[in-house]
């Protein structure tokens, strides 16, 4: 049968738009910034997953298709690490300016 | 692609060790791996400028999301028709499936209109490329920037669509493979993947 091919694309159809109805709802939580961000980016993670895995049928290819397909997740992982010097650069920057800035101040 | 499959069975792709239909389904994965570098880096940039910014505008209260998240939920609409097309092929029925296949590209087409009317409505109520009412300038230029970026994807993920309704029109009936459809269907789920992507980390966070 066909349908023993596929998977049951109307229950991943459901499932993606609860995960979004779930992601609109998050955002206003009275819950720290902090944590509604980490919840937003495992929720986008998971529907992505639900369809490169369903729609895309990678949870039927080979094994080393799906290596081909993570390669891009791990290259941005390790873009986010090299982004994060300078960030913190400019953190210590705009924390120096302020150091500078208080004596000045405090003299007047 | 379209045009070299078009010809009928006999050019047919070869199979690939990696993907047991064909090489073009290889092909396909690897180019959406270089495309999804693409959209990270897009993405690792903007929150990098973020990161960085001391003014920068909360995204969800400036963009509004109600319309955005139709958009979303219409993109996901259009993944589901797309593996209804693929489904009914699998069946033997072209007709139904070409329905569907331009039920997927009239869901693309809706989503760059209501695109072009929020950019629209945005940039009327001062978002610029280059600045913008709310505070960092950068939040005007990486917003057009990604959401361009995509849109451009979903105008060309329509052609291809188009173009994929118009080789399944000209084989005969039964087809021999309808492997190119579901290749289509890669780039098709793909734009739907970034544009989750683009959704939670440009209007939601």
């Amino acid at each position: 049968m066909a349908e023993h091919k596929h998977p049951n694309y109307m229950a991943i159809f459901y499932y993606l738009a609860i995960l979004t109805a779930i992601e609109l709802g998050v955002i206003f939580l009275p819950i720290s910034k902090v944590i509604i961000a980490v919840l937003l980016c495992v929720f986008a993670v998971w529907k992505a997953a639900l369809v490169a895995m369903y729609f895309m049928h990678l949870k039927l290819e080979t094994r080393t298709l799906g290596l081909i397909a993570v390669t891009p997740l791990v290259i941005a992982t390790l873009l986010v690490f090299v982004l994060l010097p300078d960030g913190f650069a400019v953190a210590k920057k705009t924390s120096d300016d302020k150091k500078v800035a208080a004596p000045a101040a405090a003299k007047h | 692609m379209t045009a070299a499959t078009a010809h009928g069975a006999a050019v047919e792709p070869a199979e690939s060790p990696l993907t047991p239909e064909s090489w073009g389904k290889l092909g396909m994965w690897i180019f959406l791996a270089g495309d999804a570098v693409g959209f990270g880096t897009l993405l690792a940039g903007y929150g990098a400028m973020r990161a960085t910014s001391a003014d920068w505008p909360n995204p969800y209260e400036v963009l509004g999301i109600n319309l955005t998240a139709l958009m979303t939920f219409l993109l996901i609409c259009s993944s589901v028709t797309m593996v209804k097309a693929l489904e009914w092929l699998s069946r033997g029925d072209k007709n139904r499936a070409k329905m569907f296949l331009l039920f997927t590209a009239v869901g693309g087409t809706i989503f760059v209109s209501l695109q072009a009317y929020e950019w629209t409505h945005l940039i009327h109520r001062g978002l610029h490329i280059n600045g913008n009412p709310w505070g960092a300038s950068l939040f005007g230029t990486s917003f057009f920037l990604v959401t361009g970026f995509h849109g451009l994807h979903v105008t060309a993920g329509v052609i291809y669509l188009l173009a994929t309704i118009g080789v399944v029109s000209r084989r005969r009936q039964p087809m021999a493979s309808y492997n190119f459809v579901e290749i289509t269907g890669l780039y098709w789920h793909f734009v739907d993947l970034v544009w989750i992507m683009v959704f939670t980390f440009m209007y939601l966070l």
